[in-house]
């Protein structure tokens, strides 16, 4: 993504003569927007379809009742470790697309031009902030808690049959990738109110 | 001191205008295997259910093991499931699980209990089934009759006093269905527990029943021994035991 984007934007800021400003404005678009969004949508397609199915077919054969009938709150063993480990994990992965993203891009730049590994990273994060570093990395754990949450009520409230798994598998995709938009939505109103 | 272990009393449930059970009542005595039978989609599989509370009834009273279980709440109910035993008809059995896991997954909560207790329960509840070889087996490479054997071990270890079997021998040969239904003859002897055990399968109910009941339209159409009603001149009865 970050070669792509360097690549593409390039034409237009040479336009203006701003060629040196391309470290910088993909590094803040990469690392504010793009990588944290683009590593929750791939996580909601994995980890929430995975989520969801795994519980809707725990339901569906039984195996939720079952723990319920042996006196174990299935509630607490299923459901909220599934949605710890999806708001941990999706933080630290996001930061990992970060520096890939990064990287990426120095590659982009250095296709036309010759900057050092140094001179692209000492200009990316000049014109980067704790304020873009913290919020981006701060939505992530709502993405991972979200995607979590929504595999989990789709999954433990699957309808009866097989097609009822593929059925929970699908929405909490769908569902997960939707509350991804809204929650980027909102903290993008959230940052620039804070930031006036 | 009462001697019935379960005691249903007009009990109501409907899913929509699907009405499932209508004023249902039966009585479970101490150590007694009841055979339900039913054709399919009569509502065993709801009746069992609301007993354990994994269904809630619309109506009517449900006494387990002594304690109304409607008005019960969480905690209590839980430590309630606890003295019963339930066997699903799918076994139901944790696919990520081994056979062991499967087994401790009950005790969980336990604490009073050693690591060497524990295992001294797993290996009695699996040897009470014949199935000591599977311990470290995953669910998925067993057989049909072992997984409903391994199922019926974690449901016997926490002794429980009383067991609910779901058509426990459907799915399965007819060798092996005979052997699950003398097995559970023989875990009623050794635990001394109750039984509730559902099913369509007649030679199954033969050979475990002490006393059955026939559902029909949502209630208890008639209740005696394997004897009276095998030999019940009612077409509708007699339809059940061809
Ligand atoms: N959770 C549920 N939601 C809606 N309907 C249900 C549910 N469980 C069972 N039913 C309905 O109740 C009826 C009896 O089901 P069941 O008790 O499973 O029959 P069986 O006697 O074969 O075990 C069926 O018509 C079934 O569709
Ligand atoms: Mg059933």
């Amino acid at each position: 993504m970050g070669l792509v984007i360097t690549i593409q934007s390039r034409p237009t800021l040479v336009q203006f003569g701003a060629e040196s400003w391309l470290p910088g404005m993909v590094a803040v678009s990469m690392i504010r927007e793009i990588a944290p969004v683009i590593t929750a949508l791939i996580f909601a397609g994995k980890v929430g379809s995975g989520i969801g199915a795994e519980l809707a077919s725990m339901k569906v054969t039984e195996q939720i009742d079952a723990m319920e009938v042996s006196g174990i709150n299935p509630f607490k063993y299923l459901v909220v470790t599934r949605i710890l480990a999806a708001t941990i994990t999706l933080p630290m992965l996001s930061i990992i697309a970060d520096a890939i993203s990064l990287y990426g891009s120095y590659i982009g730049v250095n296709l036309k031009n010759d900057v050092s590994l140094r001179l692209f990273f000492l200009q990316a994060f000049q014109s980067l902030s704790f304020s873009d570093l913290l919020p981006s990395l701060l939505k992530t754990f709502f993405f991972g808690f979200s995607v979590g949450l929504i595999g989990c009520y789709k999954g433990y409230n699957c309808k009866k049959g097989t097609e009822g798994v593929g059925i929970a598998a699908n929405s909490s995709v769908v569902l997960g990738s939707l509350a991804i938009f809204i929650i980027d939505m909102i903290a993008v109103q959230m940052t620039s109110l804070l930031s006036y | 001191m009462e001697t019935s272990i379960v005691k249903i009393e007009h009990l109501n449930k409907s899913f929509g205008n699907n009405i499932v059970l209508a004023d249902m009542n039966l009585v479970v005595n101490k150590s007694e295997n009841l055979v339900v039978l039913g054709k399919s989609g009569s509502g065993k599989s709801v009746l069992i259910k609301c007993l354990v509370g994994l269904l809630k009834p619309d109506a009517g009273k449900i006494i387990l093991l002594g304690q109304d279980i409607t008005v019960l709440n969480d905690d209590e109910l839980n430590l309630l499931r606890k003295r019963v035993g339930f066997l699903f008809q799918s076994a139901a059995l944790y696919d990520s699980m081994t056979v062991r896991e499967n087994l401790e997954f009950p005790l969980r909560g336990e604490k009073t209990l050693s690591k060497e207790e524990i295992d001294a329960l797993v290996i009695e509840a699996l040897r009470n089934v014949g199935l000591e070889d599977a311990i470290n087996k995953m669910p998925s490479e067993l057989s049909g009759g072992m997984r409903k054997r391994v199922g019926l071990a974690r449901t016997l270890i926490l002794k429980p006093e009383i067991i609910l079997y779901d058509e426990p021998t459907t799915g399965l040969d007819p060798i092996t269905a005979k052997e699950i239904s003398h097995l559970i003859l023989e875990i009623q002897k050794k635990y001394n527990a109750a039984s509730i055990i559902i099913t369509h399968d007649v030679e199954c109910a033969r050979i475990t029943a002490n006393r059955m009941i026939i559902i029909k339209d949502g209630k208890t159409h008639i209740e005696g021994t394997f004897r009276e009603l095998s030999e019940d001149k009612d077409e509708w009865i007699h339809s059940f035991f061809q």
